[in-house]
């Protein structure tokens, strides 16, 4: 199916604005994608007629709302397809996911001697988490190193599993090179020795099919704003027995069962998880994110998205002076790039100064930079939205300001 | 020379002639970026480095003949288009000159938006820095 663009982009309020006296191009859809008015009128509905607090309230408002934030548990285990709404937890978003985890299956689990794997394609927000428990019990992280093309050198991985391993946290789809990881082969060695595998999805699930069971791995996180829902609300995807054996992550509100002063009994899955009143308005209109996605159906966008980026590459490597950074043989449709003796920083702005919306610096993945022996790079990433003429007036601006410094 | 508001209100017209379109105004100031001075290669250390700018900025001073003399450099060229503004205005001054004379031209030409919040941190911070050491040498020369 071919997608109308232009009749996807009339759900879309935010792109019809100029900026800087120039149409808008919004091409940062790594960092957060903009939302369909109905996830817009769903936050406003809720806010409208039903604002309650929900799985306590005996009055009817309480129990609509209780019934629609439910229903989103619903959609989401449908979207990952685990095998049980239990397994799916509402977080802040992908960052709390892994800490989560890191907090408490970490402490649990995993102790002195043992070791973590990540990879050196992994943003800030998988490492940081492990560094921080790998100081607290003594365990150590290890690293999956890169080739040049910013694809994971799997053989290097292999050396480094071992009996040893009690994690391996990989991102599923880089946000800085768009390179997307072999992770069912990594899911499947890991297990292999014994350890517990963490995708992040934080970029993949706009644009990837996920199947938690099929994949096995045993946790999945994600933000719902990378797909056209609100900020501020994730999910983290558990296996239930995994989930089952780790303790609570914060105390108070909706993760109790029973509480005396002597002790407290904790409630049962996902709820053990959720401390306090949810964000619940947020994780209401994410239901409407979800619909849009699956009304359009992943492998339309991604071919959209795809068709996308090969127009641009097509357009821009014959530009002097233009670098692209990470070209993996599978990829999002992620374009990262330098312009030979320009900083990224300059090139963006220019670009906005043109209307066009990128990202420039490190995209939080600081180790990948230095991999790669650069500051940042400057990253246009695609979205359903995105049409072939913003794509067009992306490579006619570079081109312009390659110039500058490449004559 | 031109005292230091005649040389705010040339750039103030040169500025004028772009109608603030901000992809013209970013262009002219990365083209005076280009041009400005040479940068003393041993001159790019640690200690020379201005704080507050999100890029690197080094930035020297001496006196000739009681005036500052600055020179500049950054690693990005929007901002030595920026600091080539200031030191077009402000080197060669005498230090009173320098702490007394208010930098309209910024304000007038707009950079404040075509900049973006950031750069305009860096751009105070740089400011900043140039007064401080000219508040140094005069009290250094009333010594």
């Amino acid at each position: 199916m071919t997608l109308n663009i232009q009749h996807i982009r009339e759900e879309f309020p935010v792109l019809d604005q100029e900026v800087n006296g120039r149409p808008l191009i919004y091409m940062d859809n790594a960092a957060t994608t903009q939302k369909p008015k109905k996830v817009l009128e769903a936050l406003s509905a809720y806010y409208t007629h039903d604002n309650s607090n929900i799985h306590r309230g005996a009055h009817t408002l309480a129990d609509r709302a209780t019934r629609s934030f439910e229903k989103t548990r619903t959609y989401c285990k449908e979207f990952l397809h685990s095998a049980e709404e239990e397994e799916i937890i509402f977080t802040k978003g992908t960052t709390e996911g892994i800490n989560l985890v890191a907090a408490t299956y970490g402490r649990k689990f995993i102790g002195k001697g043992d070791e973590i794997i990540i990879s050196t394609l992994e943003h800030h927000s998988n490492i940081v988490p492990w560094q921080m428990l790998c100081e607290e019990t003594g365990a150590t992280l290890k690293i999956i190193p890169i080739n040049d093309k910013g694809e994971l050198i799997m053989e290097e991985f292999d050396k480094l599993l071992s009996e040893k391993t009690k994690m391996v946290a990989v991102v599923h789809a880089s946000n800085a090179l768009g390179t997307i990881n072999p992770v069912k082969e990594i899911i499947d060695k890991s297990h292999k020795v014994g350890a517990k595998v963490l995708i992040d999805g934080a970029q993949s699930s706009a644009h990837l099919d996920i199947d938690v069971q099929a994949l096995d791995c045993d946790f999945f996180v994600m933000s719902a704003h990378k797909i056209y829902g609100p900020t501020g609300l994730g999910v983290l995807y558990g296996k239930r027995e995994v989930l089952e054996a780790m303790p609570p992550y914060q105390g108070g509100g909706e993760m109790i069962k029973e509480v005396t002063f002597e002790k407290t009994t904790f409630n049962e899955i996902p709820f053990k998880f959720e401390a306090g009143t949810p964000n619940i308005g947020d994780v209401i209109a994410f239901q409407m994110a979800l619909e849009f996605v699956n009304k359009l159906g992943k492998t339309n966008i991604r071919k959209h998205e795809e068709d996308l980026l090969h127009h641009a590459e097509h357009q821009l490597k014959d530009i002097k002076g233009f670098i692209p950074v990470g070209t993996a043989d599978q990829k999002l449709s992620v374009l990262s790039f330098l312009i030979k003796d320009m900083h990224p920083f300059d090139v963006g702005m220019m670009l906005d100064a043109a209307g066009i919306a990128v990202r420039t610096g490190h995209h939080c993945t600081q180790p990948l930079m230095n991999r790669f022996n650069i500051e940042g790079t400057v990253r246009a990433s695609f979205s359903v939205y995105n049409t072939k003429e913003e794509v067009d007036k992306l490579c006619e601006s570079v081109r312009k300001i390659a110039k500058l410094k490449n004559k | 020379m031109s005292d230091i508001k005649q040389v705010q209100e040339e750039i103030i017209d040169e500025f004028s002639i772009l109608e603030g379109d901000r992809e013209s105004t970013i262009f002219y100031i990365m083209e005076l970026g280009n041009q400005l001075d040479e940068f003393p290669e041993e001159a790019r250390l640690d200690e020379n480095l201005i704080k507050g700018c999100q890029s690197k900025v080094w930035l020297t001073t001496e006196v000739k003949d009681q005036k500052v003399i600055f020179k500049a450099d950054s690693n990005t060229d929007i901002t030595k288009g920026l600091i080539s503004l200031l030191i077009r205005v402000l080197s060669g001054r005498s230090p009173k000159e320098i702490i007394d004379e208010d930098l309209y031209f910024i304000e007038k030409i707009g950079m404040g938006n075509i900049i973006g919040s950031q750069r305009s941190n860096g751009l105070a911070s740089m400011i900043k820095r140039m007064k401080l050491y000219a508040l140094a040498y005069q009290s250094k020369l009333n010594v």
